[in-house]
């Protein structure tokens, strides 16, 4: 059960999203969204004094973030002097067919008179928003984004490979699956290439972790060496490859269709790969741009963070953090790790939740509301 | 039936144990919807692995259901199968 939209997307949920286009306007559209019930705000830290290359792509992340479909509307909070290009990441959400309304914070006249200007179209998107009902829409409409945080022994061994089944239930049933996280893939690249549907696929996954490694090369770090870590060696993890795979074990089996940069929208169904760091502020961000209507999130130790507008399920396999962190758990795996739940049958709990929760049922971490803390990756320096 | 190891794809020829687990304990291993006893012949730490059958050196380790590296010697079935025996085929960050 979804939110039909216009442009034939669905949504798992129905947010009027306030959306600030520069760091220099979050405190505005931090106090609409409080003010306004069924509103979100998506706040970072970017959009001013940086290389045109990453201007761009706080323009091009916006603008998707904007047209995801579990956003009914969108009101763009502007200081006025940015360098994000508004009027342009407006005319773009705006012709997905959504109402987007712009306020300006040095037009208006300050943060004061921003607010309640805000807050005014704000409300009426949400009233708008609020008649709309939920309507029976088939599995294909699921765009799945894949995350793992936080984690340890038990990830590899559970909550990744029954997401992975899950992920596959997702694809099988029409529907779209996005791994990002490609410093995961390292040393494990190869074998990910396999899984591609053409070798043209294959060698772009393995030419974004030549690139992701490239950056880091260039500021001196070597992020290959030394893996697995003692403490992995420890822990009974053998070779690199055997840890790279334990995390992208949660992508599946379906082979992967396309390759996309950060926050682009796919075009196929099924399996996908977007090129991402794996910190949550930033990958989080680019699956909501790349319009992921519901995320899920193993983790071991416990990640908390959720996203504004994009449900996050969190799932472990780790006894003592479901446990100890019940107010950031949605799913416990932890009976594959003491031998009373196959990874079949984990597997297709997994999916289950992915259904209930996109068709309503609230996760964790959007009953706490602890979806704040996001940003938008850059490549290159402050200015 | 409790599990004592996991294989996480049937084609593995290695299992990943669940707690630690002791020499000549028969472990329990799953594999899927599939169960099957394995006789161990070393100790087995929790999250450590051992060889589900006899893997012959230069043979490929497999878990995931893909290749994480090469036997540099004999692993018997039941044995600890590490980096004692194991070794990437990308090269390996302890001896780097």
């Amino acid at each position: 059960m979804g939110y039909q939209r216009t442009d034939g997307k669905v949504g798992t949920r129905n947010y009027v999203g306030i959306l600030s286009t520069v760091v220099c306007a979050n405190e505005v559209a931090d106090a609409v969204s409080r003010q306004v019930q069924g509103t979100v705000a998506f706040l970072h830290q970017q959009g001013c004094c940086q290389t045109p290359v990453d201007i761009e792509r706080v323009n091009a992340t916006l603008s998707r973030l904007g047209q995801n479909p579990n956003l009914y509307g969108v009101v763009l909070i502007s200081l006025g002097c940015e360098s994000t290009d508004v009027s342009r990441v407006a005319e773009t959400i705006e012709s997905s067919g959504k109402p987007v309304e712009v306020v300006i914070i040095q037009e208006t006249g300050g943060a004061a008179r921003s607010i309640a200007q805000g807050v005014l179209v704000a409300q009426k998107l949400a009233q708008e928003a609020s008649s709309m009902a939920r309507t029976s829409c088939p599995v294909d409409g699921l765009v799945l984004g894949l995350k793992c945080g936080s984690s340890d022994t038990t990830s590899g061994l559970a909550p990744n490979p029954a997401l992975g089944i899950a992920s596959d239930l997702v694809v099988e049933a029409g529907g779209t699956s996005v791994l990002g996280e490609v410093t995961e893939f390292i040393g494990a690249e190869h074998l990910l290439a396999k899984h591609a549907k053409n070798p043209e696929i294959g060698q772009q996954i393995i030419d974004l972790v030549e690139r992701m490694e490239n950056r880091a090369k260039s500021v001196g770090a070597d992020i290959r060496g030394g893996q697995p870590t003692g403490g992995n060696i420890k822990g009974g993890l053998t070779t690199i490859e055997e840890k790279s795979l334990g995390a992208i074990a949660k992508a599946g089996n379906a082979p992967i269709q396309a390759v996309y940069e950060y926050g682009e929208i796919p075009q196929e169904k099924g399996l996908v790969v977007m090129d991402s760091p794996g910190r949550e502020p930033e990958i989080l961000t680019g699956l909501a741009a790349c319009g992921c209507n519901v995320i899920a999130f193993t983790t071991g130790r416990g990640a908390p963070q959720g996203f504004p507008f994009v449900p996050v399920i969190k799932i472990t396999g780790n006894r003592n953090t479901w446990e100890k962190l019940q107010d950031h758990m949605d799913l416990d795996v932890s009976g594959v790790m003491e031998g009373t739940e196959t990874l079949p049958a984990a597997g297709k709990r997994i999916y289950q939740d992915i259904l209930e929760v996109s068709s309503g049922k609230l996760t964790k971490a959007e009953l706490s509301g602890y979806t704040k803390a996001m940003d938008i990756y850059m490549v290159g320096p402050v200015i | 039936m409790r599990i004592d190891a996991i294989m996480i794809k049937r084609e593995d020829n290695v299992a990943t144990v669940l707690r630690d687990l002791h020499c000549e304990e028969d472990a329990a291993v799953s594999a899927g919807e599939a169960q099957e006893r394995i006789r161990l012949i070393e100790d087995i730490p929790f999250g450590h692995k051992f060889a589900v059958c006899r893997i012959n050196q230069g043979e490929q380790i497999i878990k995931y259901g893909e290749v994480i590296g090469r036997a540099t010697q004999s692993i018997d079935q039941g044995a600890h199968a590490h980096i004692q025996n194991i070794e990437s085929l990308r090269g390996r960050g302890d001896l780097d």
